[in-house]
């Protein structure tokens, strides 16, 4: 059952050093604020996952939270390069950055196969790609059946998923909407799962095909108003486009970036 | 009557024109994504805008920044998660043509949007594959748009992120439930083919203007020429109108965004 927790409490008790993280949202609900209390709590040497790094992983990267990174597209989406995750991968700053990099299709059946139980996700995939001689976890297959070869990457099954969404009703239940992404296959694939939301309401008002998580799959619960910006939450408010595009510069410079998370992370206290 | 266009203009009118009416496309960010929603604002009316962000026929009425801003979901048909639209919707068989764009090419079609220099000590890291790789092989066919350049035209590519038709034009010849792959390239200069037989990109067609020399002079290897090359068709007005307004219209949005709430 889903218990409501602030967010520094939430991310006290379920993230531990070492672990595998997957914090998701495809460009849409991407959860900066858990983000920045993971990096406030000093969080060292996790597995990052997320299809899109995004400049959520480059802030955690840079910061020095991660050892490893599992993910599909690593660029500022519309503006460019992650000159965090870039000066890690390029120069180990500041400190060396395992990756492990797929294509969408393949982390998107990963994230599903994780949620559906099983050991790995199967695909059309990666014909032709050189990403296969780079990545020991893309293997190939023969279907059983037609003797058809396939794609084999393992299933995402992180000791924690994070998501971000709209809103949660008083039970726990959690409703998102918009871009759904992979939010739901990630919290069934996490053994522990934390959903930060924009608010709490008595009434989700859910038509009966909407894409909600019941409270009794999610461990813990935490508003976090604002919680996905500079990305967006759909009904709430829009992307900062002009923070991504400032980012560039913030991120370039390993002085500025520094300045920029001592006065916006270190400084911000988790208001959440 | 000649109409004043930039060789931009002209890449992104040709690349639209490819686009026919009543095609479902899976749509890569940036110059694709401008191309295919210029085909559906002029001679396209009924294409299928697919984006990877799980958006169902999208009409957006600016063009998005990010591949998943809210204009593409709040003018969908419908918006999916992002496992369904890979699995369902494009390894499903259900797109046409899957439009791409590359920050380096060769003369089979494989694109590196991975890195420049060495896996293990990159000299330049790009973003990666995305969607690519599965959209260049599930997709029925492929259309490229990108701008003609010698750093972009390259004799071999420094990482097969995607594949055209491999390292020697043999790569599909025998996978099952694989699609035909690049069917053209538009750049800003011409329009390419691949030979039918060795897969090798031909020019078929220059840009108004365009010779033969400055393509060469664009391509890092010796590019083969259609023995009838043609001149690609100039932008038509509405076209040009059309473009304008909607790249008007799009720096309008993004710039109100960013005087917003959350500046």
């Amino acid at each position: 059952m889903a218990e409501f927790l602030s967010l520094h409490d939430a991310v006290a008790r379920h993230v531990e050093d070492g672990a595998t993280l997957a914090m998701e949202g495809f460009t849409h609900l991407i959860p900066f604020a858990a983000g920045h209390e993971i990096i406030r709590q000093g969080r060292r040497e996790l597995t990052l996952i997320r299809m899109t790094p995004d400049l959520i992983f480059d802030q955690m990267i840079g910061a020095g939270c991660a050892r490893r990174l599992i993910f599909s597209w690593g660029g500022n989406p519309g503006v460019g390069s992650l000159h965090r995750l870039r000066d890690a991968v390029e120069h180990g700053y500041p400190q060396p950055l395992e990756i492990f990099e797929h294509s969408h299709a393949a982390m998107a059946c990963a994230f599903e196969a994780g949620a559906a139980g099983l050991p790995l996700a199967v695909l059309r995939g990666y014909v032709g790609s050189d990403l296969p001689k780079v990545n020991s976890q893309i293997k190939f297959i023969e279907c059983p059946f037609t003797g058809e070869r396939l794609a084999a990457v393992p299933a995402v099954r992180p000791d924690v998923g994070i998501v971000h969404a709209q809103k949660a009703d008083r039970a726990g239940n959690v409703l998102v909407e918009g871009i759904i992404g992979v939010q739901k296959e990630v919290v069934l694939a996490a053994r522990h799962s934390i959903v930060t939301v924009e608010a709490v309401v008595d009434d989700l008002e859910a038509g009966p095909n909407a894409c909600v998580i019941p409270g009794w799959a999610i461990d813990a619960i935490a508003v976090a108003e604002q919680g996905a910006y500079p990305s967006y939450a759909h009904g709430y408010y829009p992307r900062d486009n002009a923070f991504y595009k400032a980012w560039d510069a913030i991120a370039r410079d390993r002085e500025s970036f520094a300045a920029w998370l001592e006065e916006h992370v270190y400084h911000a206290g988790g208001a959440a | 009557m000649s109409l004043d266009y930039t060789a931009a203009e002209m890449m992104t009118v040709t690349a639209a024109r490819a686009l026919e009416n009543g095609t479902t496309c899976f749509v890569g960010i940036g110059l694709p994504s401008e191309a295919a929603n210029l085909a559906r604002l002029t001679h396209a009316p009924d294409v299928v805008l697919i984006y990877e962000s799980g958006t169902l026929q999208t009409k957006p009425n600016v063009l998005p920044l990010s591949i998943g801003d809210g204009e593409l979901c709040e003018t969908a048909l419908t918006t999916v998660s992002v496992p369904e639209m890979f699995r369902y919707w494009l390894q499903g068989g259900h797109v046409d043509v899957g439009f791409l764009g590359t920050a380096q090419i060769d003369r089979y079609c494989n694109l590196n949007t991975t890195l420049i220099g060495d896996y293990r000590e990159p000299k330049v890291r790009l973003p990666g594959g995305g969607g690519a790789p599965e959209i260049a092989t599930n997709a029925g066919e492929v259309f490229i748009t990108v701008k003609h350049s010698k750093r972009t035209f390259v004799e071999a590519v420094d990482f097969v992120t995607t594949v055209g038709f491999g390292r020697d034009g043999t790569a599909r010849d025998g996978v099952p439930h694989i699609g035909r792959g690049p069917t053209r390239v538009i750049t800003d200069l011409c329009v390419m083919k691949p030979d039918p037989e060795t897969k090798e990109l031909v020019v078929v067609s220059l840009h108004p203007g365009v010779t033969a020399e400055q393509v060469q002079e664009a391509t890092g290897w010796e590019i083969r020429f259609a023995e009838r090359l043609e001149t690609t068709p100039e932008p038509g007005e509405q076209e040009l109108e059309v473009l304008r307004e909607l790249k008007a219209r799009t720096a309008r949005h993004h710039a109100g965004n960013e005087m917003g709430e959350n500046a």
